[in-house]
């Protein structure tokens, strides 16, 4: 018998360790390259191997054995060259010869340490579990005593407010005869009305220019076309000077980050703004990295990317994981809230992001007291990103659905609901139930959710996924084109289809809220913490929610 | 669908009307209770205008309490008023029934009205506080010239229970509610018509909004918006909220409740003021289907719906006395000798509102401005 270390070599690993193994049917293959030549990670190779072939040929066969070498596709047991289950292999496989197949016992995580590196990755939170919000159930339905409403024939006004609301006992309005009057000097903060469903912060830079176009072109088509006021973050990094000076400003949400980066290049553009952007998004976290700080690879700074954010091409920038010159919220609310306001002379609603966290409620009453934060939004532990550790995606961060329940419970208390809307981000639309995801979390109290990952599965093909999937945004290797800079990968995307599957996404959406709301009977508002139209089947997260139980 | 019936007159009328009234639109309400509202007393209480009448049901010991209570706190008894029951099969009759004017205790003589308003609503929420957990009190009202009467049953069978149909108990504006019981339990607080300091409303149908609304007035800080055993109940908080705490003209309910869309307050003159109203009192927004009718303390009595699904309504009558009523079947049984073509159906931007002492009908259109 031989010895076992003459089989194997123990620092080798084998496919089983794999999250995905190669599937690759040698009877099919025509060795035409492609599968191996497209591989982001380089996880298959043409290679070659000798063959024992028994033959048993002519008028009286006798069995021949021949060692003959073929050409085959083999997959790389490195772990830095893993396979990362993209499929890209498959697509352009012609005769569907190749696949990877998830292996659900995989060890990948214990041997993805290699050199003292920590794992790190693009997506979201690697767990295919039903979050909370895909638990929750639209059960207070209109039956005879009160008939529902019809989703195709009645109107609907399917708009949240982002905005500081004023409280009714503070409106400007006096009586005059038998009228109410608006005090004309009186100052009244900003306030949009806006689809319910936002395109959340994804950076110029973290995505590719074609994808980037694509989802601007679709929100812009969405409100000028067709009505529906869609409106998309910009993410840290600024946006195309062109169109920071354009019309299509008004449909953009300027997000700034502890980076700053962009930042100079906007304020010296608010003189020739033609229209005031929808509103200024702080960000403070995010749902995949909470006390994290972003970083752009210095592959993905090209030219235009370093002149929209007013730093040199190809240097690493960081955002470091806070805002370096705050201390406090306090200061963070003061300064950041109020300067930002300023810059637009009041006009334009500014308001914080922080990722899910306990302490949410503290930054929530410091908001709730300042009356120029327009909104929080709270990123849950479901939020993606281009760029993390896989720990901190893993298993730091808090689901959204408590804390905004949290949240907006507490603003009842306080009387405040109406006056700071809440914003859910992380994991909406996560197992593809986007309509009713938001309708959820609208009925525990959000006044808006906020969608990024899928976006890029809906618009984009992204191949993402719980069971890690591709996940390869920080390689600036996506194979489709969507969180990269390099040409030749985003030449794969279409952003005219891009901007036509946004317009879809959205107006699907627009459609299935109706189709939730029309059997609970409301249409003329948005049903915003309407808690006794949700159910759930699992006492403890009804108990948590204060919503009902039912199974 | 519970059935509503209001009558508004210049002149003292028994509330036998408003109940057989009711009785016309039977198919409608199942006999589950009969909620009566009146103000502006006639009778033996027409000369006792100024003084708050606590109008409520209570067991022995209730009564006590209550009567110790109210001494406690300087109320003196000025009338006493309780209805001659008549033993009804299948009408379960308690122990006191009854409506007390008081003077006010002393301190209060001469404070301003709105200091005696919060008076009364303090003293009807603590004597509903004590009274509540074993049902040894019920307060229904608390308040000048308004006179409330409650109970299980059908609503004729409850009015000759209460003997209205011998009584001379009158008044110029009287609500009636014959209850369908739906989804909540048969309990006198959830019956109609609600009432808080002066504001008065019944409804039917099913408020599929409540729980916001519930949420956002309960957090306006008012003591009195609470109970909410009905989700018809905030209706009645949403008019006070808008008139007496907003002090907004009465129109304005029907803007709060049933708001016009972007484009059509672009029509109207207050437009600056309505699109504030909008956005502000968003949470108040009703989506129905609803039959809203009220009364505030001046004597305006109106009618309002949802703005989609339109429960029924119906006003006529003649100058000197209007019915506001959920069926045409109504108005006829309570004032039969009128212009049936000068009768409105109110549709989803009206509100008919009656002038104090069914002076006059209007309806103000909330797109006519």
């Amino acid at each position: 018998m031989e010895s076992a270390g003459q089989l194997i070599q123990s620092d080798e690993l084998t496919y089983q360790d794999f999250p995905y193994i190669i599937e690759w049917r040698e009877d099919r293959c025509t060795r035409c390259g492609k599968c191996t030549a497209v591989c982001p990670v380089k996880a298959i190779e043409p290679t070659v191997r000798t063959q024992r072939v028994v033959r048993s040929e002519g008028s009286t066969p006798v069995p021949t054995a021949k060692r003959i070498t073929v050409s085959v596709v083999s997959q790389s047991r490195d772990i830095e060259r893993y396979c990362v289950g993209c499929g890209t292999c498959s697509m352009v496989c012609p005769t569907e010869a190749i696949r990877p197949v998830y292996n659900s016992h995989h060890r990948f995580l214990i041997y993805k340490n290699k050199g003292g590196n920590a794992y790190t990755r693009g997506g979201r939170r690697n767990d295919p579990s039903p979050s909370t919000v895909e638990q929750l159930k639209f059960t207070r339905i209109s039956m005879l005593t009160d008939p529902a409403l019809d989703a195709g024939r009645h109107e609907f006004h399917i708009r949240t407010l982002l905005g500081r609301n004023l409280p009714p006992e503070q409106l400007p309005v006096r009586v005059e005869g038998r009228k109410l009057v608006k005090d004309a000097e009186a100052f009244i903060p900003p306030v949009r009305e806006i689809f319910p469903i936002r395109i959340g912060s994804m950076s110029v830079g973290a995505l590719s220019p074609h994808m980037w176009e694509g989802l601007a072109m679709g929100v812009a088509y969405l409100n000028e076309v067709e009505g529906l006021p869609v409106v998309m973050c910009t993410g840290e990094g600024g946006i195309p000077p062109r169109l920071l000076k354009s019309r299509f400003a008004r449909y953009m949400i300027l997000q700034i980050a502890s980076g700053y980066f962009g930042w100079d290049e906007i304020v010296h553009a608010i003189p020739e703004m033609k229209e005031d952007p929808c509103a200024i998004e702080i960000k403070y976290g995010q749902g995949a990295k909470p006390g994290d700080g972003g970083l752009l690879m210095a592959y993905k700074v090209l030219k235009l990317i370093a002149e929209i954010r007013g730093v040199p091409q190809f240097v690493d920038l960081a955002s470091p994981p806070t805002h370096q010159t705050k201390y406090s919220i306090e200061e963070a609310v003061a300064k950041m809230i109020q300067a930002m306001s300023m810059a637009w002379g009041f006009r334009v609603p500014v308001y914080p992001k922080i990722s899910g966290t306990r302490t949410a409620q503290a930054v929530l009453n410091n908001l709730a007291r300042n009356p120029y934060a327009a909104a929080l939004c709270i990123d849950g532990e479901d939020g993606g990103t281009g760029a993390a550790y896989n720990v901190s995606m893993d298993k730091m961060g808090h689901p959204v659905a408590s804390n905004i329940r949290d949240c907006y419970l507490d603003l009842v208390k306080q009387g405040k609901q109406n006056e700071l809307p809440l914003i859910a981000a992380g994991g909406m639309g996560k197992s593809g139930h986007l309509a009713a995801n938001a309708a959820a979390m609208i009925m525990l109290g959000a006044s808006a959710v906020d969608i990024g990952k899928y976006i890029m599965q809906a618009t984009a093909n992204c191949l993402g996924d719980e069971y890690n999937r591709c996940n390869l945004c920080n390689t600036g290797r996506c194979p489709r084109g969507i969180t990269t800079q390099d040409p030749k990968l985003y030449r794969r995307l279409d952003p005219d289809m891009v901007a036509q599957r946004v317009v879809d996404v959205f107006r699907v959406a627009d459609t299935e809220l109706k189709k939730i709301f029309a059997p609970m009977g409301r249409s003329t508002e948005l049903p915003i913490g309407m808690s006794d139209g949700l159910s759930v089947s699992n006492r403890e997260i009804a108990d948590r929610l204060k919503i009902n139980y039912a199974c | 669908m519970c059935r509503l019936s209001a009558i508004t007159a210049a002149r003292y009328f028994s509330p036998m009307e408003n109940i057989l009234a009711l009785e016309t639109m039977k198919e409608g309400h199942d006999g589950s209770g009969l909620g009566l509202m009146l103000k502006d007393l006639g009778g033996e209480f027409e000369h006792l205008k100024g003084y708050p009448i606590l109008s409520g049901i209570c067991s022995h010991k209730g009564m006590d309490i209550l009567d110790d209570y109210m001494v406690d706190k300087g109320f003196r008894v000025k009338h006493k008023w309780s209805p001659d029951i008549r033993p009804t099969p299948g009408i379960r009759k308690r122990d006191h029934y009854l409506a007390k004017a008081y003077e006010y205790p002393e301190p209060y003589r001469d404070r301003p009205m709105a200091e005696k308003e919060d008076l009364l609503m303090r003293t009807r929420l603590e004597l509903r506080a004590i009274g509540e957990p074993d049902e040894s009190i019920f307060v229904f009202s608390f308040y000048p010239d308004i006179l409330t009467l409650k109970e299980v049953g059908d609503p004729l069978e409850v009015g000759e229970f209460f003997g209205l149909d011998k009584d001379p108990l009158k008044a110029k504006i009287i609500f009636a509610q014959g209850r369908q019981n739906t989804n909540y339990a048969i309990y006198l607080y959830a019956c109609h018509p609600f009432f808080i300091q002066g504001y008065a409303t019944m409804t039917n149908g099913e408020n599929t909004a409540f729980v916001p609304i519930r949420e956002f007035l309960s957090g306006r800080g008012n003591p009195g918006y609470m109970g909410y055993n009905s989700d018809s109940e905030v209706f009645t908080h949403i008019l006070h909220y808008t008139c007496r705490t907003l002090g907004y003209p009465l129109t304005y309910y029907k803007d709060v409740i049933t708001p016009l869309k972007n484009n059509e307050i672009e029509g109207r003159s207050d437009r600056d003021a309505l699109k504030l109203i909008r956005k502000t009192l968003r949470p108040l927004t009703i989506d129905g289907p609803n039959c809203v009718i009220g009364f505030t303390p001046d004597g305006h009595v109106f009618m309002t719906q949802d703005a989609k699904k339109l429960r029924p309504g119906a006003v006529g009558g003649v100058k000197g006395k209007y019915a506001l009523m959920s069926e045409e079947c109504g108005v006829n049984r309570a004032i039969p000798k009128r212009d049936t073509s000068t009768d409105i159906y109110p549709m989803k931007y009206d509100m008919v509102i009656v002038s104090p002492n069914a002076e006059e009908v209007t309806v103000w259109n909330q797109l006519d401005n």
